[in-house]
């Protein structure tokens, strides 16, 4: 067999295990790949750098576990990057999975590192409210109906970080980290294009390239995928070099990104270069009127 | 649950869908089934005390419903809610033929209230302001009147880029002569944007991959 055949008709599990080396190496040897932030991420966290102290900023955590490599990066950066400036922050998911990822923060990341904030002072979860982009546009036209108590039950008058929150207009921001839909998409239909509120945050790579055309008019910002994370952690640690080796989750994997993307372009050209190749070989006439192209 | 435990049932089920990439196998099948049945079951779990409790039993009948929904405590009941229960019930009736036909109206409410309710947020938000984010100057200069170079090229391929693409979707002329060729530039558009997509969904994927793998190493580390 043509070394071009041999390319051609190789294994797919070879190319599997190809990807796996290439995710695992750089995971062992742990290369960094220091982002810097393009403009439609930076303005996210110049957004939430300028707001002042104290400010209502509405976090909606809008994805489940299966996502959560790609946006629990973002979602522990822009907590961090809240909670360092003073804001005053309210959880809360159209994901029913979303109330797991909220708990991880609230559980874990805020009282670890941010002892000194107290729940119903400094955040609040106000948890999982059914209806997708129904359930926005009833926060908007009266935040009250949907959202009384926050994800335990605790009546929002009986808190103080949300007993004079009457409105949806109330917050200055809203973030969404969004894994499909309901997310970024139904916040700036029924609440950003209503109500003029700020949206801003970051998707999964799959549902990125459907939020770009949102940018800048309706859209303050956009994290894409792991990327779009990394280069927010880089922002964020440039101004908070304290954060250097906390906030490096996204950072640290994307040197598999680098690695795996690298190894597909190079697959993907020496695919092409086999074909054309076979393609142009000596007898091989079905190549030649483009009926040889062997998929796969 | 045991963290250790946790470890374990992650690293063995990851292994188990990851065992699909060199054939189909049994482990494979149960790992399927385990995640289709508890996804499932956990969303009944959701929807009984997410939407119906709160959304209906809880208006309808508060003072019994107190204990599990937050401010039903001393408001009085709200009838009107007994129409969406109604068509709540309406639909289950497509469980018996003979009067399936009755589920036909819920659906109708359901299809109708939501193409109006969605019709006016994606006429404004997805047509009116897009065509209005078009709508910006080739030429962009900053405050002392200089051009500014990589904006101006920016505002331009966005510009030809939307021209180019909707010509290709025009369909009520034949595609020859000058719009042959915009239409050609159209599909160069459409591609870019194609790859652009599968360039993130690969990123996606790999980003997935990574997370499987950590926890692996996770797992691993754990043992020794």
């Amino acid at each position: 067999m043509r070394i071009p055949d041999t390319i051609l008709q190789i294994d797919r599990r070879i190319i599997f295990l190809l990807i796996g080396a290439a995710v695992c190496i750089p995971l062992l040897l742990k290369p960094r790949f220091q982002d810097s932030p393009t403009p439609i991420v930076q303005s996210i966290f110049d957004t939430v750098e300028r707001l002042p102290a104290g400010s209502r900023v509405f976090l909606s955590f809008d994805y489940g576990p299966d996502t959560a490599p790609e946006l629990d990066p973002m979602a522990k950066a822009l907590v961090r990057h809240t909670m360092t400036r003073g804001h005053e922050v309210s959880f809360f998911t159209l994901f029913p999975e979303g109330v797991g990822q909220i708990k991880k923060i609230t559980d874990n990341l805020l009282p670890v590192e941010f002892p000194d904030k107290a729940y119903g002072r400094d955040y609040v979860n106000l948890g999982y409210k059914a209806g997708l982009g129904g359930a926005i546009n009833t926060m908007v036209v009266n935040f009250r109906t949907l959202v009384n108590a926050d994800a335990e039950g605790t009546p929002l008058d009986d808190l103080p970080i949300t007993a004079d929150v009457d409105e949806m207009v109330d917050y200055v921001i809203i973030l969404s980290l969004t894994a499909g839909d309901p997310g970024l998409k139904e916040w700036i239909q029924f609440a950003g294009d209503i109500a003029g509120i700020p949206v801003m945050g970051g998707g999964t790579a799959v549902v990125a390239p459907e939020l770009y055309p949102y940018y800048p008019q309706q859209l303050v910002g956009l994290m894409g995928g792991l990327k779009g994370a990394s280069e927010y952690e880089s922002a964020l640690v440039d101004r908070y070099p304290a954060y250097r080796n906390a906030t490096m989750e996204a950072t640290m994997r994307m040197g598999p990104q680098v690695v795996t993307h690298v190894l597909i372009v190079l697959l993907v050209l020496l695919g092409n270069l086999a074909y054309f190749l076979g393609r142009s070989g000596p007898g091989n006439r079905a190549g030649r009127t483009g009926q040889g192209n062997r998929a796969g | 649950m045991d963290v250790t435990l946790m470890l374990w049932i992650d690293a063995a089920l990851t292994l188990m869908i990851l065992s699909f990439l060199y054939r189909d196998n049994p482990f494979y099948k149960f790992a399927e089934h385990l995640f289709v049945g508890v996804s499932a079951a956990y969303l009944m779990a959701v929807g009984f005390w997410d939407h119906l409790v709160p959304n209906l039993l809880g208006k309808l009948f508060p003072s019994l419903m107190s204990g599990v929904v937050p401010g039903a405590v001393g408001r009085s009941p709200d009838y009107y809610y007994l129409i969406p229960a109604i068509f709540g019930l309406l639909l289950l009736t497509r469980l018996i033929d003979r009067w399936a036909w009755l589920s036909r109206w819920a659906l109708a409410f359901i299809v109708g209230g939501a193409a109006g309710f969605n019709l006016p947020r994606f006429l404004d938000s997805d047509f009116i302001i897009q065509v209005q984010s078009t709508m910006i100057p080739l030429v962009v200069l900053d405050a002392s009147g200089n051009l500014l170079w990589g904006a101006s090229f920016s505002h331009v391929v966005l510009v030809l880029g939307v021209i180019c693409g909707l010509v290709y979707f025009f369909f009520s002329v034949e595609h020859k002569g000058v719009l042959g060729h915009v239409s050609r530039a159209g599909i160069w558009v459409l591609m870019v944007t194609f790859g652009a997509a599968f360039g993130y969904t690969v990123m996606a994927r790999i980003s997935l991959l990574t997370g499987r793998m950590e926890a692996l190493g996770a797992w691993l580390g754990s043992i020794f």
